[in-house]
């Protein structure tokens, strides 16, 4: 029996002779807020790679729910309930955020090969795109073309995405990556305010940011976990200090 | 140019996209000045217009959905093909004749795009490019049905609506032509204002991202690989009907090259592009070749490295960078 909303079983994949990912056993409950930290070079990136289907594991099961989803196309795994977020900005440049969400939900109500009609018939769907933007408090500049955004709104335009496919698991990669510091408080706000039922597992580097918003944190090391637990299980332990948390400084 | 998003609400801001401006309606009013000021060179424009319709064709699949393809002339070709054999054979009703054109070449562009949908980049551009030259070496070797290198004979185009002689200055060939290209120049402005366009937009700018919303890319580019070569298909038969003659060069990789610099002259993804390119490419060959017949592809070629060097956008995004700059002041 599984209750968990996202799980995998002995998941490994190998780049030639450089194991990336090792035996991974995850199980993600229903409505958590997991946190996937470890060096640089651990295969958190990796992990979240073969568990949307960007990349194929070697062996192993992904299970979403209780559907093994290990053969499907990354787009069948959204369309299931899957969604992820990029660590580089992986945006419609010259769409600007209302396009771009009201494209991705057109693309969940299976709307999108509707080439007869006009876009502006479907009310629901662009007040349901606007609605989204709103929320990540992208409402003010959703008419403005997505180069032209500040990097931040950027990153929050990331995230929008990937709610317009109304996911019950959402995978972000460094949510902040790149955004200054006082900045990342305000993204983390927002993954913070999303729905409840929402399955929630985030990379991140700070680890203020980690263990504010965390119920839980795994460790990842050389492609495999090195230890999970709560926060405060994961603050004492030693060995994690060691590989990861003693080798950085953060004010 | 867009409203100010305070006041608009989301489906008004959208749907303010798609209005029409009046730079397009002055567009299309100037395309029936040649009735009025070149009486002498209706030929001409109805070439023009074909080619605009064309290129147009191009403009969907690679302006809006990024594929580009160095064998769209195959499409082409067979409309033209489709067009001149029924008429050759004894049915030289014109209207018949283009839906016939684009069902077929429609066919073949379905049939092809289960293989193009597969594949991005250079690899695209070989295999059109490959598509493309089986095509035209298929015609040239079925000689009993398309004539060869000697070109279709016979081709005789009924009048049009059973009234419209098809005349020797070319005011029906113009009008049919032109009236052709408008109307389907209104369905590809609905496409690419449809949830469809908005989707095709995002294949050309973010393939990784539409997997990541769930997207079916191939699905879509299959449907405008076929929709672009029925179009194709359209163009082709206009010319075969227009002209009464089809030769193998109809489908062969000049045109498909020609088509692909109009479009870059013009400006990809503008949907006007393609026709300002076409007119462009098609008065300067008139004009070039008048001067040096067998130099004038130096001119274009000029013409093609000073607009790619000054307009990376083609002529029609240049001239939108100039006017924002002017309304910015």
């Amino acid at each position: 029996m599984r209750r968990s909303a996202l799980s995998t079983r002995g998941l490994s994949k190998a780049f030639g002779a450089l194991p990336v990912a090792r035996d991974i056993e995850l199980n993600l409950p229903k409505g958590a807020r997991y946190a996937l930290i470890g060096p640089n070079g651990a295969g958190k990136t990796t992990l979240i790679n073969l568990m949307t289907g960007m990349l194929a594991p070697n062996t192993g099961q992904i299970f979403l729910g209780s559907d093994d989803i290990t053969k499907l196309e990354p787009q069948q795994r959204v369309r299931l309930g899957l969604a992820r977020t990029f660590q580089i900005n992986t945006l419609f440049a010259s769409l600007n955020p209302l396009e771009a969400v009201t494209l991705a939900v057109a693309e969940r109500r299976g709307i999108a090969d509707r080439f007869w009609q006009n876009i502006a018939v479907h009310k629901e769907a662009i007040e349901e795109a606007h609605d989204i933007l709103v929320k990540l408090r992208l409402g003010d500049c959703c008419y403005q073309v997505t180069r032209e955004l500040p990097y931040g709104r950027q990153r929050l335009l990331e995230i929008a995405l990937a709610l317009a496919t109304k996911p019950k698991v959402l995978l972000l990669d460094e949510p902040a990556a790149g955004v200054p510091q006082e900045e990342s408080g305000d993204i983390f706000e927002a993954v913070a305010g999303l729905s409840d039922d929402l399955t929630l597992l985030f990379i991140e580097h700070d680890m203020h940011v980690v263990f504010r918003f965390a119920s839980y944190i795994i460790v990842l090391v050389g492609g495999a976990i090195f230890i999970e637990g709560s926060p405060a299980e994961i603050a004492a332990d030693s060995g994690v200090r060691e590989v990861y948390l003693g080798k950085r400084k953060h004010g | 140019m867009s409203i100010t998003g305070a006041t608009a609400s989301p489906q008004q801001y959208l749907l303010s996209l798609s209005r029409w401006r009046p730079i397009e309606i002055a567009f299309w009013l100037a395309t029936l000045l040649p009735f009025i000021l070149f009486p002498n060179y209706l030929s001409l424009a109805s070439q023009i217009a074909i080619t605009a319709l064309f290129a147009l064709s191009l403009d969907l699949i690679l302006g809006y959905a990024g594929i580009v393809s160095l064998g769209h002339a195959a499409f082409f070709g067979v409309g033209a093909y489709t067009a001149g054999i029924i008429s050759r054979y004894g049915w030289g009703e014109p209207l018949s004749g283009l839906l016939a054109a684009a069902v077929l070449a429609g066919l073949v562009g379905y049939v092809t795009s289960f293989i193009i949908a597969r594949f991005r980049h250079l690899a695209l551009i070989m295999l059109t490019l490959g598509f493309g030259l089986l095509l035209a070496e298929l015609a040239n070797s079925a000689g009993w049905l398309t004539g060869g290198v000697d070109g279709l004979q016979g081709v005789k185009t009924w009048p049009l609506l059973r009234y419209f002689e098809f005349d020797l200055f070319g005011y029906v060939a113009y009008s049919y032509s032109l009236i052709a290209l408008f109307i389907v120049f209104l369905f590809a402005r609905r496409l690419i204002n449809s949830p469809f366009g908005l989707a095709l937009r995002g294949i050309r700018e973010n393939a990784v991202r539409m997997r990541a919303i769930g997207a079916p890319s191939r699905s879509h580019i299959r449907t405008v690989y076929t929709i672009a070569a029925a179009i194709a298909g359209i163009a082709g038969a206009l010319l075969a009907q227009t002209t009464e003659t089809v030769s193998l060069e109809t489908l062969g990789f000049q045109r498909s090259a020609d088509v692909l610099v109009m479009l870059v002259l013009g400006g990809a993804g503008r949907l006007y592009g393609g026709l300002i390119g076409a007119t462009v490419f098609m008065i300067a060959r008139d004009q070039f070749s008048g001067i040096a017949p067998q130099y004038w592809y130096f001119w274009i070629g000029i013409l093609l490295v000073m607009v790619v060097m000054i307009l990376p956008n083609g002529i029609l995004g240049g001239l939108s960078q100039i006017y924002a700059r002017w309304k910015r002041k």
